[in-house]
C-alpha cells in the first residue's frame, strides 16, 4: 500500500509536468486548430531561459532557503517565462501567422520545422554566449536551496520537494487559468474565438490578439514546466522537449484536445498510469523501458473507445 | 451613411458579387432581396470585413471601410447579426450579450443596454443565465439581434432574421426592427421573406447572381410585377 501511495505521488508529479505543457497544445489547438509540434521546444527554451537568468545573476550557489525561494527562484521563473513567451510569439508571428489561410498541412509541417530549428539553435549557439556552458550535452540545472534534494516524509511515502513545486505550479496555474478564461475579457474572447472565429470577429474581437494571448499563456505554463523539469531531474538538455512534448500532446488528446480542464486531467492520468505501470506490471513489461509503451497504449485505447477524449473535445457547434 | 461602390467579392475564382453599388441613408431601413446565391450574405460579410474585396470601395460616414479588419469595422459602428444566428450556444444569454458589447469600454452603459434588450425581449431577461443553445429558434433570433445591438451600432445589419421562424415570430421580429428604426438605428436588412421586408423598408435592392437588377422604394417594389412574380408568389 505504501508503494501504491509512493507511486501515486511520483505519478502525480510527472503528470503535473505533462499537464503544464499540455495546456499549451490544447489552448492553441482550440483557437487555430494547429497542433504546435514546436511547443515541446518552448518548454525546453523556458528551462534554458531560467538557467540563463541564473547565469546572469552570477551563478549564485550559496543563497539560503529564504533568499532562494523568495528571490532566486521567482527571478528564474520570470526569466524562463520571458524567454518562452518571446520565442513562442516570434514563432507565431513569423512562422504560423503567414500561413493562417494556408491548407492545414502547411502550418503543421512548419511546426515540425520550428521544432528542429529551436533544438538546433540551442544546441549550436547556447554555448557561444560568453561564459555560458556548451549545450551540446546535458547542462546541470542549478540547485535551489529549500527545494533541491529536500524531501518530505509522510509515513513510508517520500515526497521530493521538486515534486511539491511541480504540483503546486500546476495547482496555481489551474486556478489562474480558470479566472483567466471565465472572468477576464481576453479569456472570454478566447472561448468565443474557439467556438466560432468569424462570429467572434463580428463581436469586435481582434482575433490576432486572441491568438497571441493563447500562445503566450501556453508558453508561460511551459516555462514553469521547464523549471520544474530542471529541479526534478537536475539537468536540462536541448532534446528534452521532444519526448516531454509528445507525452504532453498525448495528455492533451487524452483529455480532449481544445479542452483546458481536459489537458490537466489528461496529464495527471498519463503520469499516474506511467508510474503505476512501472511498479505494478510484473516482469520486463513493468520495466521503465516499457512505460512509454503503456502511455501510448492508453492513448490508443482512449482514441478507439472515446475519441473525443476523457472530458470531451471542444465541440464546434454552428447551427 | 453607407455607400458601396462597384464592389466585387470572390470565393476563390468565382465572383459571388459582381460589381454592385448601393447606398443606405441615415435612419433608413434598406433591404437586399434575392434568392439563395444572389450574393446578399456575401455583401454583408464584405461590409463587416470578414472577406476582402477584389475591387470596389465601401464608405461609411466619410471614411473608407474596405481593407479594415473586422473588429475595426465594429468599432466604427457597424454590427451584424449573421445568417443562421451564430450564437455562442454553450454560453449564457448574458455572456452572449456581453460579447456583443466587447468593443465598448463604458461598463455602466453596457449594463443599461443589456436591460434594454431584456425589456425588448422579456423571455431573454427571464432566462438570462441559461445557455443560448437551449432557446427556441425565434428566441435565438431575438438574442442574435440583441447581441448585435449591444455594440450600440449606428448601422445594424440583419441577415435573414426571419429564417425558420413562424409567421407570428416573424411579425415580432419585424416590429422590433421598426422600433429600432424609430430609435434612430439605421438598418440594412437581408431577407428572403420579401413581403415582410418590403413592407417596412424605405428602399429595396433586388439582387440576382451577384448583380443588382433594380431598386426602388419598398412600397413601389411591393407593387412591382417583377418582384411580385419572383419573390411574392404572385403569378
Amino acid at each position: 500500500m505504501e508503494l501504491f501511495f509512493q507511486q501515486l505521488v511520483n505519478g502525480t508529479s510527472l503528470g503535473a509536468l505533462y499537464a503544464l505543457i499540455a495546456v499549451g497544445y490544447t489552448v492553441v489547438y482550440g483557437i487555430v486548430q494547429l497542433i504546435n509540434f514546436a511547443h515541446g521546444e518552448i518548454f525546453m527554451v523556458g528551462a534554458f531561459g531560467a538557467f540563463a537568468t541564473w547565469m546572469v545573476l552570477g551563478q549564485p550557489t550559496n543563497w539560503g532557503p529564504a533568499a532562494s525561494l523568495m528571490i532566486l527562484l521567482p527571478l528564474m521563473l520570470l526569466g524562463g517565462i520571458a524567454v518562452s513567451v518571446t520565442v513562442a510569439l516570434l514563432t507565431e508571428r513569423f512562422a504560423y501567422r503567414p500561413l493562417r489561410n494556408a491548407p492545414r498541412l502547411a502550418p503543421l509541417i512548419t511546426a515540425i520545422g520550428v521544432s528542429v530549428f529551436l533544438q538546433e539553435f540551442v544546441r549550436l549557439f547556447y554555448g557561444r554566449i560568453p561564459g555560458f556552458p556548451d549545450a551540446k550535452s546535458a547542462v546541470p540545472f542549478p540547485s535551489i536551496a529549500g527545494i533541491s534534494g529536500e524531501i518530505i516524509q509522510i509515513g513510508g511515502v517520500t515526497i521530493q520537494m521538486p515534486a511539491v513545486f511541480t504540483i503546486g505550479a500546476l495547482a496555481i496555474s489551474t486556478v489562474f487559468l480558470w479566472f483567466f478564461v471565465n472572468r477576464s475579457k481576453t479569456g472570454r474572447a478566447m472561448v468565443a474565438t474557439s467556438q466560432d472565429p468569424d462570429t467572434a470577429r463580428l463581436m469586435g474581437i481582434d482575433v490576432d490578439k486572441v491568438i497571441v494571448a493563447a500562445f503566450a499563456v501556453g508558453a508561460g505554463l511551459a516555462a514553469l514546466a521547464g523549471v520544474a523539469h530542471g529541479l526534478s531531474y537536475g539537468n536540462i538538455d536541448f532534446r528534452m522537449g521532444f519526448l516531454a512534448g509528445l507525452k504532453a500532446f498525448t495528455a492533451a488528446v487524452l483529455g480532449g484536445i481544445g479542452n483546458i480542464n481536459g489537458a490537466v486531467v489528461g496529464g495527471l492520468v498519463l503520469g499516474i498510469v506511467e508510474a503505476m505501470a512501472t511498479t505494478f506490471i510484473p516482469g520486463q513489461f513493468g520495466s521503465s523501458a516499457w512505460k512509454d509503451v503503456w502511455a501510448f497504449a492508453l492513448l490508443i485505447l482512449v482514441l478507439v473507445f472515446r475519441p473525443q477524449g476523457l472530458l470531451g473535445a471542444k465541440v464546434v457547434d454552428r447551427a | 451613411m453607407l455607400e458601396v461602390k462597384q464592389m466585387v467579392v470572390a470565393y476563390g475564382r468565382v465572383n459571388a458579387v459582381k460589381g454592385i453599388s448601393f447606398t443606405v441613408e441615415k435612419g433608413q431601413v434598406v433591404t437586399l432581396l434575392g434568392t439563395n446565391g444572389a450574393g446578399k450574405s456575401t455583401t454583408l460579410r464584405a461590409i463587416s470585413g470578414l472577406i476582402k474585396l477584389v475591387s470596389g470601395e465601401i464608405w461609411f460616414e466619410g471614411e473608407r471601410l474596405d481593407g479594415l479588419a473586422a473588429h475595426k469595422v465594429v468599432e466604427r459602428g457597424i454590427a451584424q447579426s449573421p445568417e443562421g444566428r451564430r450564437l455562442f450556444r454553450q454560453m449564457t444569454v448574458e455572456d452572449n450579450l456581453k460579447l456583443g458589447a466587447y468593443s465598448r469600454k463604458d461598463g455602466t452603459a453596457v449594463k443599461a443596454d443589456m436591460d434594454r434588450v431584456y425589456d425588448l425581449f422579456p423571455v431573454l431577461g427571464e432566462r438570462r443565465q441559461e445557455a443560448a443553445g437551449l432557446f427556441s429558434g425565434g428566441e435565438q433570433q431575438m438574442l442574435a439581434i440583441g447581441r448585435a445591438m449591444m455594440s450600440r451600432p449606428k448601422l445594424l445589419m440583419l441577415d435573414e432574421p426571419s429564417m425558420g421562424l413562424s409567421p407570428i415570430m416573424t411579425q415580432t421580429i419585424m416590429t422590433t426592427i421598426r422600433e429600432l428604426q424609430a430609435e434612430g438605428v439605421t438598418i440594412l436588412l437581408v431577407e428572403q421573406n420579401a413581403q415582410a421586408a418590403l413592407s417596412l423598408a424605405d428602399r429595396g435592392y433586388v439582387l440576382e447572381v451577384g448583380q443588382i437588377m433594380f431598386s426602388d422604394s419598398g412600397r413601389a417594389l411591393l407593387g412591382d410585377d417583377r418582384v411580385r412574380r419572383a419573390y411574392l408568389g404572385a403569378d
